[in-house]
């Protein structure tokens, strides 16, 4: 079944198109990356996805219209929309008395076992809480949470390198299983790399690249070339070739690999060599806009 | 797909409507009254502050007045002595949770913008209508009834200071029974419900309006553009309509003299013709249209 199906998603603000027909289809109990640059429209998507903005054209989560049934929906849809979006004056008991009593499917035991990994207090508030704090304190009340959905825009911005780990474990090992589906937005494509199933790259509201990580992986090849290589290397139409310590590094779009190990040394290039080779030199970048 | 997995994402999607909206509906503005206190401890810290601030300067104030005065007064005069005084910390407590109300309106739906918790609370399942509705019962009926507690509370320890100030002084407690405190009370509590919840309706109604719509400095929003309605319309037409129909909103009512003394109504309560009048109803059809807006405004505008 899909979890998301989306056909010609449009939105613009004043002149600015944010989503320009945005196709995408996602399957139930998938990880799904979304990249693209500042202003690629990732945010407004996910905005649409969670019935927060109208939009034209046709899209279902879970078999529901986001904007029509946006209140049924958010029973089986949580979302991290940001870091530190949690209200400041809030105390820690509070926040879990008060979703326990709005949320049909919250299991406060749940979010307290969390906590009690952590250093977070009931009694306290979430303004005298860190940023990584704040950010597992969300990620406990998501937790216990029994939704089908789960969107992160962002959930580890400004986090440092523990934090951010210990987030995307605790959501592979005690969150997600085979029944959920997560949707991720993030320019912190490299930690999230072994997250994903699946990978989408927009760019000015588009879909440029959409494929799972399996596809991925056996679609793109680097190649370090030898020096006396490049010239036939050339020929099989690189999508991308970079200079690195002295070397062509050439990157490939389904061409085998046997064939391109006589050129150089072979290795799969991440998520974000990809990204930098088919985005880097697109027009519209640099002007990028904030999301 | 098999019919199996079918059935169980079925009765997944179905289990929020079956749980009956109704009682889900009471639950979810339960709760949401509930954080907005949690949010807004003025809403209680205020009145009480005033309350304590009042009695303390009433058991100082007594304590010599009742003494020295006493003797030269009848009990009735003594009474209405005493009465004024009773009906000062009424209306001292309605002008307190009457500003707190204000404030509370004009920041009630931008502070959850400014801070983008809007982006957590819209992440749960409490609809637009829900949360709207939730903070405009604070100002309709919460504080109403909360100022007619603490008044309530604050009038039963006045009344037990001056038995125990009276007895000590060695006078007779016939004072307190010339001051008809059922009707008092009665007329108080009328007075904070239709009053202050109702009559003044649609003020708080206009400023969670402008509350929801503002990106920035509510306040100003709230307090211009009714200020340059009444000196455009001065300067054009060299009238006050509408100067004196906000003064007739605030000041509590239409043409009724009694009103106009301020102290009188409050042992009365609102008089009856009172809710039959067109003023009422047409402030109550307002106050639920810029509800409306509110709700319509925080459903479609971003967050930021």
């Amino acid at each position: 079944m899909s979890c998301i199906e989306a056909r010609g998603l449009r939105k613009s603000f004043g002149n600015t198109v944010a989503l320009d027909g945005l196709d995408l289809r996602v399957q139930e109990g998938r990880i799904l990356g979304i990249i693209g640059p500042n202003g690629a429209g990732k945010t407004t998507a996910l905005n649409a996805i969670l019935g927060l903005t109208p939009y034209q054209g046709e899209l279902r989560v879970l078999g529901r219209d986001p904007w029509t049934e946006r209140d049924l929906l958010m029973c089986d849809v949580s979302f991290i929309a940001d870091v530190a979006v949690l209200p400041r004056w809030i105390r820690v008991w509070q926040l879990l008395d008060y979703v326990a009593g709005v949320h049909p499917r919250f299991d406060r035991s749940k979010a307290e076992a969390f906590l009690a990994k952590t250093s977070i207090h009931s009694t306290s508030k979430v303004r005298h809480l860190s940023k990584g704090m704040v950010t597992q304190l969300h990620l406990a009340v998501v937790m216990a949470m029994d939704a089908r959905l789960l969107v992160l825009d962002e959930p580890t911005l400004g986090l440092d390198i523990l934090y951010r780990k210990q987030f995307y474990d605790s959501l592979l090992n005690d969150y997600f299983d085979q029944r959920r589906t997560i949707l991720v937005a993030t320019h912190q494509v490299d930690e999230i790399q072994h997250v994903l199933t699946d990978v989408m790259f927009i760019h000015l509201g588009r879909v440029v690249l959409s494929c799972s990580m399996d596809q991925f992986e056996s679609r793109y090849v680097e190649v370090s070339v030898r020096p006396e290589k490049v010239e036939a290397a050339r020929v099989l139409k690189p999508v991308n070739e970079r200079q690195a310590l002295g070397r062509s590094v050439l990157l490939f779009d389904g061409i085998d690999r046997q064939k391109l190990g006589e050129f150089g040394d072979v290795r799969t290039p991440s998520i974000a060599d990809v990204f930098v080779a088919l985005l880097g030199d697109r027009p519209g970048h640099a002007q990028g806009a904030a999301s | 797909m098999n019919a199996e997995t079918n059935v169980v994402a079925q009765s997944r999607v179905a289990s929020p409507e079956a749980e009956g909206a109704w009682i889900a509906f009471g639950r979810r503005m339960y709760w949401s009254v509930k954080r907005e206190v949690w949010e807004n401890r003025s809403i209680y810290l205020a009145p009480l502050a005033v309350a304590a601030v009042f009695l303390l300067g009433f058991l100082v104030r007594s304590s010599r007045s009742l003494n020295m005065h006493a003797a030269g007064l009848t009990t009735v005069e003594q009474a209405t002595v005493f009465a004024q005084t009773f009906d000062l910390a009424a209306l001292v407590l309605m002008g307190t949770t009457f500003v707190v109300a204000l404030f509370y309106c004009i920041e009630a739906l931008q502070g959850e913008r400014r801070d983008r918790s809007i982006l957590f609370w819209k992440s749960l399942p409490v609809s637009d209508g829900v949360t709207v509705l939730s903070k405009a019962i604070v100002p309709l009926l919460l504080l109403p009834l909360l100022t007619f507690a603490i008044t309530f509370a604050t009038q039963c320890i006045m009344l037990l200071l001056s038995a125990v100030i009276l007895l000590a002084s060695g006078q007779s407690l016939a004072m307190l029974s010339h001051l008809s405190l059922g009707q008092r009370w009665v007329g108080l509590f009328s007075h904070v419900v239709g009053g202050h919840g109702l009559w003044y309706a649609p003020i708080y109604g206009f400023l969670l309006l402008v509350s929801a719509w503002a990106r920035r400095a509510a306040f100003l929003w709230a307090v211009l553009p009714p200020l340059a309605i009444g000196v455009l319309e001065k300067i054009l037409f060299n009238t006050s309509h509408f100067a004196s129909m906000l003064g007739s909103r605030i000041a509590g009512a239409d043409t009724s003299p009694a009103m106009a003394t301020g102290v009188t109504p409050m042992v009365h309560g609102m008089p009856l013709e009172h809710f039959a009048s067109p003023g009422f109803w047409i402030g109550l059809a307002l106050t639920a249209a810029c509800l409306w807006g509110a709700v319509r405004l925080r459903r479609y505008r971003g967050p930021n």
